[in-house]
């Protein structure tokens, strides 16, 4: 979000060397003091190299325009496992988990259509009227006048729900696959992450392809239905998959379903809360609910980048990339800049061309599931309408350690009775 | 000047159609988004970048749009679009010329 960040984090992003800004620390993310060193990026050196970071040399790419360039150029910056994949970080070479969200066409290609029919329009429309009822018995069932987390409560119970739904998994353990989602995040290095070493989160994504694996086996002697293993058990492209691309696909699914929209619920409310103005407007008028769901997937930016490695030497605003670099695109920023989005600072639900935002990416690994996340949001937004005109945060929320997901994970919220 | 200017007809899913009169040289993706015309997204404003501004091309209007060259990143975008046809164009990647007066072009049950 946009807190009135204190003077010393300003002067800080403004008086350090430019070529010593890192913006890989997943610090910056976790006390969500990354906005000025963006700006002083955006502003002095769009594209830039930082020599040294935890993760090695990266260029990062800043402005919505230079972004979008790289994004469409799939044949030059690739996604390749083998190269680094899309992380800042690399996943350790021996325990490196490919899916096809870490390839290039055409095996991203074929792998990525088995999937995308479950989350395309036809069945979307099947599924609206079951997400409704549940958004509403979850927000029935919320305490008054009480302070309660809501991202526990809403969040992540919402969305596990439509993630036992899109796995048929069974149902009293869906928060099972929850758990798997934070450690397939995690950032090893932080206190409050699940998993404490690469070699305990790869353990424990072993279990999740053994336990999935099994309903994936029964699912393959079934006549196919439309649940991801079964698709995946059916599909030309993805039924003999190798372990580790099984354990890479399903992280990616499962952290795909659910974990970006379990944050953009959550800082929705948030930035109503930050904007009472336009917590009034949309009082005033449920009918902006479809152009504020895009513009709460745009503030929140859920992803907080995308890596690429350039297959070539090229270029992007002005600046020389070689053959080998890692070139890391800040949706956060794309998001913020003044150059692609008005007065991208403030939270605004009925600005024009809401859609036109970087947070889904572009190209060829645009996220397949935008539609069923806008859907989910959209019923919570109506839901919530119905029922509580306000809902008060009580307190600051806490944030994920990470420099790749923007997440949310603690927010106590009141509903006045 | 607007007696010159070709003429689109965009039909929506639900079969409801607007004529609508395209400057030369505009994409047909603008052409709708500038009429507000529903059921074209165009979400990345005509990066060729998205899918969302996918359309179907009367079977009549084939020949003069011609289908997208394979391995193009038209084609390819639209290999991922739901609900993609042989008559399946994106629109942003129509420019709209003298040739293209009276095109028509449908729209799909919904953008993805």
């Amino acid at each position: 979000m946009s807190p009135p960040l204190d003077n010393a984090v300003h002067t800080k992003a403004d008086s350090i060397p430019l070529d010593s800004i890192d913006v890989s620390d997943p610090r910056l993310y976790q006390d969500d003091v990354w906005y000025p060193y963006f700006a002083r990026l955006r502003h002095e050196d769009p594209v830039h190299y930082c020599r040294a970071s935890l993760y090695g040399p990266y260029w990062s790419v800043t402005k919505y325009k230079d972004i979008m360039q790289v994004e469409v150029n799939h044949q030059v910056y690739s996604s390749a496992s083998e190269l680094g994949g899309i992380a800042v970080e690399d996943q350790p070479k021996d325990m490196d988990r490919p899916s096809f969200i870490r390839m290039d066409p055409p095996r991203h290609d074929e792998q990525r259509m088995v999937v995308s029919p479950v989350v395309a329009p036809g069945n979307l429309a099947n599924m609206e009227g079951l997400i409704r009822e549940r958004t509403g018995r979850v927000l029935d069932g919320l305490p008054r006048n009480e302070t309660f987390d809501w991202v526990d409560r809403v969040s992540v119970e919402l969305t596990t729900m439509m993630l036992a739904t899109l796995f048929d998994y069974p149902w009293d353990d869906r928060r099972q696959l929850t758990y798997w989602s934070d450690v397939a995040i995690a950032n090893v290095r932080s206190p409050e992450s699940p998993v404490h070493s690469e070699e305990e989160k790869f353990a424990e994504l072993t279990k999740m392809a053994e336990a999935l694996g099994k309903l994936f086996q029964e699912r393959a002697q079934l006549p196919p239905k439309f649940d991801l293993l079964s698709m995946l058990a059916h599909g030309e492209a993805t039924r003999n998959m190798p372990f580790r691309e099984f354990m890479g696909t399903l992280s990616l699914l499962i952290v795909g379903g659910n974990d970006t929209t379990r944050n953009s619920m959550t800082g929705g409310l948030m930035a109503l809360n930050e904007y009472p103005g336009e917590y009034q407007k949309l009082r005033d008028d449920p009918t902006l609910i479809p152009g504020m769901v895009s513009e709460i997937i745009r503030y929140v930016t859920p992803v907080i980048h995308m890596r690429r490695t350039a297959k070539e030497d090229s270029e992007i605003g002005g600046k020389t990339i070689k053959k080998g670099d890692k070139v890391v695109m800040w949706y956060v920023s794309g998001n913020r800049d003044p150059e692609a989005i008005d007065d991208p600072d403030n939270f605004i639900i009925d600005r024009p061309r809401p859609r036109q935002h970087l947070s889904f990416g572009f190209g060829i690994h645009r996220c397949v599931g935008n539609r069923l996340a806008e859907l989910q949001l959209r019923i919570l937004w109506e839901e919530i309408m119905q029922r509580y005109p306000v809902i008060e945060v009580m307190g600051p929320a806490t944030r994920t350690y990470s420099n790749f997901i923007h997440g949310i994970r603690s927010l106590p919220v009141r509903i006045p009775a | 000047m607007s007696a010159d200017m070709p003429k689109i007809t965009y039909i929506e899913y639900g079969g409801r159609e607007h004529r609508v009169e395209v400057p030369l040289g505009r994409s047909v993706m603008r052409g709708a988004v500038e009429n507000n015309v529903p059921g074209i997204d165009a979400d990345c404003g005509g990066e060729c970048a998205c899918a969302t501004c996918h359309v179907y091309v009367d079977e009549g209007w084939l020949g003069v749009t011609g289908t997208p060259t394979p391995g193009s990143q038209e084609a390819s975008m639209l290999s991922f679009a739901a609900l993609g046809q042989p008559n399946s164009r994106l629109s942003c990647q129509l420019k709209v010329s003298e040739a293209l007066d009276g095109l028509i072009v449908r729209m799909p049950e919904g953008q993805h």
